[in-house]
């Protein structure tokens, strides 16, 4: 953390970067992200356990782009949302400063994203088993299980497109739901919008999302959605071989095909 | 009671399935008269919430369908539109969808029998599964 403060005070006084994005103590026992813009308000930067908000969600807001060149203090998950738009071409290296930290909290030295590329592909990107569990989990029930699961899970669900909001790969200014003419996805928060909009939305992220669980995090009524494009993950991965924010080149796995792709359900 | 005729709406790509199920047209094959379809430029193009759309409207079943690998008019859209199926089906089963809805094939221009033969054999499979009555409660909701 000292590391940390550090850092952001000498990018701050050098002039390098106009704003640091980092996480500082909220009301009661909550974490909020914090944007420093004076050397001596470096001392509200903090980092523990608590801090595991996708910062890199910033990075693409006007307001925020206004600031001027910012800093962000970026764990694994961060890292590979920044690796992802810079992808998409969402991001380039003199944008920002990268201010990676390790899961043991260290500073690590990643200047630039071709550093933050070597970095992540080093670490491992297998689901931990907890995270593996919680899709078996659902695998396992039979699909009218699964159907009546997720339709009580969706029953919750306002509409309040918290999801897309915390999500840093949601970034489209007029995204499909927006769309009325036609209207793919219905508005209206009944059991079949609430269907369409959580189909959409994971695949709209599939071969993209970096399982930060964000979106789940920003549920106000905890729908498990994150499952949804952790899933889709794991099958990009297990049918294509690529995982997404690994590298600043584009594979989106979507985006490209190789005429050996394994089906068995076309006739 | 009238045995059940499912709805089943069919997405086609112009260059191969829709001169396809000409063909059968013309060489006189008789096949199931459920099914309703739309001719678009591409399987590339058919969008997923195409498929919603469909299901939302009260199909009880869709057929996507266009060029075998390797055959496709604009290279390799049927390549891209596989790998966006995949992924789609394995959504729609996580999610408890009944994927026995949703068939996919390949029928080329030459394929009039193969056409008339996918048709029916959905047509039969989905009246043994009957309504689509998971989706179509849901779908009231927009109406009502």
């Amino acid at each position: 953390m000292d590391q940390l403060r550090k850092k952001a005070r000498e990018l701050l006084e050098s002039g390098a970067v106009k704003t640091v994005i980092g996480y500082g103590e909220g009301s009661g026992k909550a974490v909020r992200a914090v944007f420093i813009r004076q050397p001596e308000q470096t001392e509200k930067l903090i980092l523990d356990e608590r801090c595991r908000q996708n910062l890199a969600v910033y990075l693409l807001k006007p307001e925020v782009k206004n600031l001027g060149k910012p800093a962000v203090v970026a764990r694994l998950p961060v890292l590979r949302s920044i690796l992802e738009l810079a992808a998409e071409s969402q991001l380039a290296d003199e944008q920002m400063v990268i201010l990676g930290i390790s899961p043991d909290g260290q500073l690590l030295d990643l200047a630039g994203l071709k550093a933050v590329a070597d970095y992540v592909s080093a670490q491992s990107l297998e689901l931990p088993p907890p995270e593996r569990e919680q899709l078996e989990q659902i695998e396992k029930k039979s699909p009218a299980e699964r159907w009546n699961f997720w339709q009580e899970e969706f029953s919750r669900c306002v509409k309040c497109y918290a999801c897309r909001a915390s999500c840093p790969l949601c970034y489209c200014s007029r995204c499909a739901v927006e769309c009325n003419q036609p209207q793919w996805i219905s508005s209206a928060s009944h059991a079949r919008g609430n269907l369409e909009w959580h189909l959409v939305r994971a695949m709209h992220l599939a071969g993209r999302c970096v399982n930060c669980g964000d979106c789940a995090r920003a549920c106000p009524v905890g729908i498990p959605l994150n499952l949804l494009t952790r899933k889709l993950g794991e099958e990009v991965f297990k049918d294509f071989g690529l995982r997404a924010g690994t590298t600043p080149e584009l594979k989106y796995a979507l985006a490209t095909f190789l005429p050996e792709d394994q089906e068995d359900f076309i006739r | 009671m009238a045995e059940f005729e499912p709805k089943i709406v069919a997405f086609v790509c112009n260059w191969c399935t829709y001169a396809g199920a000409d063909l059968t047209g013309t060489s006189r094959i008789k096949y199931a008269h459920n099914v309703r379809m739309i001719r678009l430029p591409c399987t590339g193009r058919i969008d997923f919430m195409l498929l919603l759309k469909a299901f939302a409207r009260g199909a009880d079943g869709v057929i996507v369908s266009g060029c075998h690998p390797g055959d496709c008019h604009y290279t390799a859209g049927n390549y891209h539109a596989r790998r966006r199926w995949i992924l789609f089906r394995q959504l729609l089963d996580f999610l408890g969808f009944d994927t026995q809805r949703l068939h996919f094939a390949w029928v080329s221009a030459a394929e009039g029998a193969k056409w008339a033969e996918t048709v029916n054999s959905v047509v039969e499979e989905v009246r043994r599964l009957g309504p689509f009555q998971n989706y179509q409660q849901l779908a009231r909701a927009g109406i009502e």
